[in-house]
């Protein structure tokens, strides 16, 4: 059987089998289609490079396609290329952990973890679709499972918030509905994105979809202004949730930026690229310096995910080969790393119960593995080399660099100078969090990190860790996508 | 003449068999025992819809007045299947109704009324179906005898589609005039963009709208749903609804095909309201009933969309989201009914909590919300798309922005609901509700109806190569 199927099936069969047993073991069913996805996950991966090793040098490979309704030429159409392996990757990843770090969720835990999976099922199946239509189904099928998680097990303003992001992923949502009918319509009747790939549609229709394709998945990765949503969300989520929200949920957007908005519509996105580059240096900027103000260590990081995120619509708007490679790898890295990131805070909080930097002190003697894996997070989001952070981030601002121009170099160095920014919150936080004496008397009673905190972080780091010194193969597998995006875009003008 | 060219009729003579049968019954009070008359009508539904399975036979009577062919006969099985739910979900209500007979008779007449709308290639036999189809509903909509309420709802429908077919009638007269014919497959030829005939098509809009509670001529609806028994008010918002649109959508494309241009514009500035106004006022309803009322108004905006198709696939794709809307407001109304049965409980706040108390029910709810939201993989999903997909093929830029926003607008109700149910607490929770057995039977094929037939394709595809 076609691994891709077996990619939705797996989830799907998992989620089946909840409904029908106990309760209480629902997340053990769960956990074990998570881990059997991360399994698969990693054999598409050794497929899929040897492959590419053997010269199959297909666009997309494992393609597969089932007719679904015949009328509109919609298909199930399921295919990869190096960007979406690496996302699935990432998403197998963080669902295993997300899992795990939920271990011990007690209320309605049957719907708790299968909103989990739904989530996990929405995304590898909207890592994987060709066809706009599928994509769609699957980026649509999250709305339900991200509100309810919130809503119900967040904390905080919960409703608020989820009322906030359901509303605004939905809006995005619609602007791509509009953006994807008007492309069928330019491409006399298709959705399948290997046919509108090679279309070569004129610049004025160029012009006018892609703005409601780029706006729509925009939101989804905190394209500024449309970023308001982020703090509250991540911040009023259950664990769990920010956990999706920051490592899965946001790249579905960076990712259909570049799959279905800048490669679809190159001239558009050429056209668009110093308005791009504007809003994200805004975007990376503005969220640094609005982490600074934060004493809520949710708040500090949900901020930052803005400002990290800006990074990746910066490496898009760049247009080169360099820049894009940076921006997958910036995907990537952030969602291990602020899945990490979530991690900790979320297991800091429901042992301190509090989240505010003026109450929290010296935790790092109480709990040291906890404690430790905050301060390494942190400096992978810093961009310490050695961890995934400095590898993106790194490749962004080379690619960045390429492009000549005063206003990108401008742009360039006010998202490099952001770091130095990022270094000073993240070390704030760490300084009064961890170091420092212990304010309240009550947190010497506090224990460390429970085996299924421990697995979880475990697997999170070793893979910032392993993306941190050896990401070579991760940049080969993604810049070999991203060289005929970059040439498609150079030829674009010619 | 031999009898298999009556075949074409089977539908409109079997129920007028059955209901003249009825009546005769209940004139020499043979039956006395309301569940045999519930049972017995229940048969009978399930049969007419069984009608609907025994091949396709097009043709037309009476000299063209009278035509049929498979794709109408899908719409009349569509119809006579909601019916046939609406009966098996009132099943408790009617058991104890001093009543019962004439409710049934009632209400096949109507369904009669509208077989014979569907059916008609002459505007006055449908003119006489379209009256058929209303005035029995008015009075089955004043059926819960002791309530105000109920009478004032009676009134309310009465009045306004009286209104409404006078409205119809001109345009119908205007139309009458300029063309010398009352065949509407003729029309076509005659009718041209012009002062006179826009005028009359306007007055036949305004009718329509009224049948189908457009924005500005929905003022009926909340009231009249409100009002209404729940049963009723699940045959005014699904089959009167789902009749007329069936209806319009023939009418628009075989009598007034050559002034699509003018009839495009009407649908936009109707649709973009409806839907904006329904939506809107969706928000502030503080009744379950009138909120799913006001939800029908927008859905019915959403049905204009997929009018602005091409002549195959906009009638094609409103069937498929009528038939779509059937499960999930069927199953909405459903658990009100059960629920408002059980413990004469009607507004939203009560529905707090309800997840804790009654899981089934609730999640049947919540599909049948998620449907109505259009998210998937429900049914609803698809029927919304389907419709945009249809109406690309006139649709201009703005109308699709204001549909597709207008997601985002009603997505905020349904979830807000949805939220309330699965995770708000209740001083006083309803304490675990017994449906009924046929009722939840109802039910189940609902939220079958709601899982299955988007997200497994080829039902679409059918109807479409019924439609060519």
């Amino acid at each position: 059987m076609n691994l891709l199927v077996l990619l939705i099936l797996v989830p799907v069969v998992a989620l089946l089998l909840s409904v029908f047993i106990n309760a209480e073991k629902v997340k053990n069913v769960i956990l074990l289609g998570a881990v059997a996805e991360l399994i698969l996950c990693f054999e598409l991966l050794r497929e899929f490079m040897l492959e590419r090793a053997a010269g199959n040098n297909a666009p997309y490979l494992f393609e597969i396609v089932y007719p679904w309704f015949k009328t509109w030429n919609i298909n199930f159409h399921a295919g990869v290329d190096g960007i979406s392996v690496s996302m699935l990757l990432l998403t197998s990843l963080v669902t295993v952990a997300a899992i795990l770090v939920s271990w011990k969720v007690d209320e309605k835990p049957r719907e708790f973890f299968m909103m989990l999976m739904l989530l996990t099922a929405g995304a590898v199946g909207f890592f994987i679709s060709m066809d706009l239509i599928m994509a769609f189904f699957f980026l649509e099928l999250a709305v339900v499972p991200k509100f309810l998680l919130i809503a119900h097990w967040g904390s905080g303003r919960k409703v608020y918030s989820a009322t906030k992001l359901a509303l605004m992923l939905m809006a995005g949502s619609s602007l791509i509905l509009v953006g994807t009918l008007l492309l069928y319509v330019q491409s006399n009747g298709s959705f399948d994105i290997t046919v509108l790939q090679s279309l070569h549609l004129d610049s004025e229709t160029q012009r006018l979809i892609f703005p409601l394709m780029f706006l729509g998945f925009g939101v989804f990765t905190a394209l500024f202004p449309f970023h308001t949503w982020v703090p509250d969300g991540h911040s009023s989520a259950p664990t769990a949730g920010s956990m999706f929200l920051a490592g899965i949920s946001m790249k579905l957007g960076g990712y259909g930026c570049i799959r279905f908005a800048a490669i679809l519509l190159p001239e558009g996105t050429q056209y668009y690229s110093s308005a791009i580059i504007l809003l994200s240096t805004i975007a990376i900027v503005y969220g640094a310096f609005a982490t600074l103000m934060q004493k809520d260590i949710k708040y500090i990081n949900a901020y930052s995910s803005v400002s990290h995120c800006g990074f990746v619509l910066l490496g898009i708007g760049m247009l080169n080969q360099t820049a894009l490679t940076g921006a997958v790898l910036q995907m990537i890295s952030h969602g291990l790393m602020t899945a990490l990131f979530f991690g900790a805070i979320g297991m800091i909080y429901s042992r301190a119960h509090t989240r505010d930097v003026r109450e929290l002190g010296g935790l790092l003697k109480i709990m040291p593995f906890i404690g430790s894996i905050y301060i390494i997070v942190g400096l992978c989001s810093l961009g310490l080399p050695g961890l995934s952070g400095f590898v993106s981030e790194m490749t962004i601002f080379m690619g960045a660099w390429q492009v000549p121009g005063t206003f990108h170099k401008v742009a360039t160095i006010l998202a490099c100078a952001s770091i130095v920014v990022t270094a000073v919150y993240i070390l704030q936080a760490v300084a009064k969090v961890m170091l420092g004496p212990v304010k309240d008397s009550h947190f010497l009673t506090l224990t460390d990190a429970t085996w299924y905190e421990r697995s979880a972080s475990w697997l999170l780091m070793l893979a910032i860790i392993i993306m941190g010194i050896l990401p070579m193969w991760l940049a080969q597998m993604i810049s070999h996508e991203t060289a005929p995006m970059a040439i498609k875009f150079l030829t674009v003008n010619s | 003449m031999n009898i298999s060219d009556w075949l074409p009729l089977r539908f409109e003579i079997a129920l007028a068999v059955f209901i003249l049968l009825q009546l005769v019954i209940k004139i020499f009070d043979l039956i006395r025992n309301n569940e045999t008359w519930l049972r017995l009508n229940i048969a009978i539904t399930f049969l007419i819809v069984l009608l609907g399975f025994t091949g396709a036979d097009s043709g037309s009577l009476f000299g063209g007045m009278f035509f049929s062919s498979s794709f109408i006969i899908v719409e009349k099985t569509i119809l006579a299947f909601a019916t046939l739910l609406i009966l098996m979900q009132s099943y408790n209500w009617l058991k104890q109704h001093p009543h019962t007979p004439e409710f049934f008779i009632l209400l096949l007449t109507a369904l009669l009324g509208m077989f014979l709308m569907l059916s008609a290639n002459n505007i006055l036999l449908f003119y006489l179906g379209l009256e058929m189809a209303t005035i029995p509903v008015a009075a089955l909509a004043n059926f819960d005898l002791d309530k105000q309420r109920s009478s004032e709802a009676g009134m309310k429908m009465i009045l306004s589609s009286a209104f409404s077919s006078g409205m119809l009638l001109f345009g119908i007269s205007i139309f009458y005039g300029i063309t010398g014919t009352l065949t509407i497959s003729l029309w076509q030829e005659l009718l041209r963009p012009g002062g006179l005939e826009v005028l009359a098509l306007i007055f036949i809009m305004a009718g329509f709208g009224f049948k189908i509670s457009l924005v500005p001529f929905h003022l009926w609806t909340a009231d009249v749903y409100e009002g209404s028994p729940v049963s009723i008010t699940a045959f005014l918002s699904v089959v009167s609804k789902g009749a007329v649109s069936f209806a319009l959508a023939r009418f628009l494309f075989s009598g007034v095909i050559m002034m699509q241009e003018v009839w495009i514009e009407i649908l936009f500035l109707l649709s973009i309201v409806t839907m904006t106004v329904g939506n809107l006022f969706a928000i502030r309803q503080t009744n379950i009933k009138r909120f799913l009322a006001f939800s029908t108004v927008a859905q019915a905006g959403y049905i204009l969309l997929g009018l602005a198709g091409d002549p195959v696939n906009a009638p094609t794709s409103v069937v498929y989201f009528i038939l779509v809307y059937v499960f999930s407001n069927l199953a909405a109304l459903g658990v009100v009914e059960v629920v408002s049965f059980a413990t004469g409980k009607e507004y939203l706040d009560d529905y707090k909590g309800f997840y804790n108390s009654n899981k089934k029910l609730a999640i049947v709810l919540m599909l049948a919300l998620f449907s109505l939201a259009g998210i998937p993989p429900t049914a609803g999903f698809f029927g919304k798309l389907f419709l945009f997909t249809s109406g690309i093929h006139s649709a201009s830029l703005v109308w699709l922005l204001f549909a597709s926003l207008n997601l985002v607008v009603s997505l905020y109700y349904y979830m807000r609901l949805v939220r309330m149910m699965f995770s708000e607490n209740n001083e006083q929770p309803f304490a675990p509700i017994q449906s009924p057995v046929l009722s939840r039977i109802a039910l189940i094929a609902c939220s079958i109806g709601i899982l299955f037939t988007g997200i497994f394709g080829g039902l679409y595809d059918y109807l479409h190569q019924l439609a060519k």
